[in-house]
């Protein structure tokens, strides 16, 4: 049975099938959702050794055109202008409410800017950008694929292939060829483990992603524990824990917006929703994004409502993303609560019209190792 | 044995019909994280939603496959939901007595039950 004939297939889709995946429809594309291992087995290997993710689904735009990192901070609230040739940083798109319209990372490229996006936000990035930005040159790299490589074993395994790679830091950028393709290379992830992500032409991704499932240490990994292990991490997903009706700070997000973006700063504002997410920064927000350790076993996914005790008919918060993390042995939760629930506070989610407790926690559940 | 279009077994002993779910779906649904059991003595309808089962990807429902009481459940599961995986034929999630014991008769066998899941 295919009931995928609308969905677009991705570089390395005979790859996955060849490899047993089961597909599934994400962001419009056909991806691996798991492979015969399980998503078990996938997050627990990620964790110990490596593990290969296709995220070709994820939007590849660059920025081109006068000052284009200053440019880019009218859309964007971070220090893109004080970002080093060789650096990536962490930033969203915001929106005049100041709710954030899609999370994503940033790298200086010469003069251009290179933004990786959300696969399910692209389109409407684009637009954004384009809207936003109407003096430069917006460009979807649509020829271009893009994988993850995750976990304490990763850079040994990626060194074999592109020994350079040993000498980045967490969150460097660069290129190398491969075999006269050419990969751009960042040591960053979403896994919560030291990794890289790497850019290359979509004609050399199957080439490439068989190179690396050639080691031993390297099993691919599909989307589910992808999920698991992000959530684990403490990273939010953007369209459940991150939403046009979030702001940065809200979703916990304030330590990605530099001094020099903030009130006083240099650059200020200037932004959309800047007067909004500034003073939030100051004064506080409402409700934030926190972590939740449900007692017992029962794992409370995205949409369980929580309430300040057994009986309060007012829900006070919701979760946002929820499941079992395998590393941590047990239920864990994301979602916003208000913000005068710290740390230790007990709530009670309710899970099939029964009310059960639930303790908010500071992310993440599991502390990242990156290479600094 | 008999087998029901929701991917359960049962294995009727003298009245007493244990109730599992089939290495198919234990498959579909990845590796359990969860159990929750219905209470002993639970009245139960066909098709009543009496077992919740968790998985890394999902929540589902094992339904009752008969009208009748749970006389049993499987405590095991609850602290070690893996065994669903490791072994769904022996994973058994309840026990019960029915009311309509005929229905079975109208069960799928094995062959017919592999048929049904594509495993065959």
């Amino acid at each position: 049975m295919r009931d995928d004939i609308d969905l677009l297939p991705l570089p390395l889709d005979a790859l996955h099938r060849a490899l047993g995946a089961k597909m599934v429809p994400f962001a419009g594309y056909s991806m691996p959702v798991q492979y015969p291992a399980g998503v078990m087995a996938e997050h627990l290997h990620t964790r110990s050794q490596a593990g290969l993710f296709d995220v070709s689904h994820m939007g590849q735009v660059l920025l081109r055109g006068p000052d284009a990192a200053a440019a880019a901070e009218r859309l964007i609230p971070v220090d893109l202008v004080g970002l080093a040739q060789g650096r990536q940083r962490y930033g969203m798109l915001t929106l005049p409410e100041g709710g954030v319209a899609d999370d994503l990372m940033a790298a200086r490229r010469g003069d251009e800017l290179y933004l990786v996006v959300n696969g399910a936000m692209k389109q409407a990035d684009l637009a954004l950008l384009k809207h936003g930005l109407p003096d430069h040159e917006v460009i979807l790299l649509e020829d271009r694929a893009l994988l993850a490589l995750q976990g304490p074993e990763a850079e040994a395994a990626l060194a074999a292939l592109v020994p350079m790679v040993a000498t980045m830091r967490f969150m460097d950028v660069a290129t190398a060829p491969w075999r006269g393709a050419d990969l751009w290379i960042s040591r960053s992830g979403y896994t919560g483990e030291d990794g890289f992500e790497i850019s290359l032409p979509a004609d050399a991704a199957e080439a490439f992603a068989r190179a690396l499932l050639d080691d031993d240490r390297v099993l691919p990994i599909g989307l589910g524990a992808r999920d698991s292990l992000r959530l684990e991490a403490g990273m939010p997903l953007y369209g459940q824990d991150l939403t046009p009706e979030t702001t940065p700070v809200e979703a916990d997000l304030g330590w990605a917006i530099q001094k020099v973006r903030r009130g006083g700063g240099a650059r200020a504002g200037g932004f959309p929703g800047a007067e909004v997410i500034l003073s939030q920064l100051t004064a506080g927000a409402p409700r934030r994004r926190v972590g939740l350790v449900p007692d017992g076993r029962a794992p409370m996914r995205a949409g369980v409502a929580l309430y300040e005790s057994e009986t309060s008919t007012t829900p006070i918060g919701s979760v946002t993303s929820g499941g079992f993390g395998p590393s941590v042995g047990g239920p864990i939760s994301m979602g916003y609560v208000p913000a005068e629930c710290r740390q230790g506070t007990t709530l009670y989610g309710d899970l099939r019209g029964r009310r059960l407790p639930v303790r908010v926690t500071d992310l993440p559940f599991h502390t990242p190792r990156y290479k600094r | 044995m008999k087998y029901t279009e929701e991917h359960e077994w049962l294995d009727n002993k003298d009245g007493v019909i244990t109730v599992g779910i089939t290495g198919h779906a234990a498959t579909q649904l990845g590796d359990v994280v969860f159990v929750e059991l219905p209470e002993v003595g639970l009245e139960v309808t066909k098709g009543e939603e009496i077992v919740v089962i968790e998985s890394v990807k999902a929540a589902s429902d094992i339904l009752a496959p008969l009208d009748g009481e749970i006389t049993e459940v499987n405590e095991a599961l609850a602290d070690a939901p893996g065994l669903v995986n490791e072994d769904p034929e022996a994973a058994w999630f309840f026990r019960m007595t029915t009311t309509t014991p005929e229905e079975m008769d109208g069960m799928m066998d094995e062959d017919a039950y592999k048929d049904f899941s594509g495993d065959a």
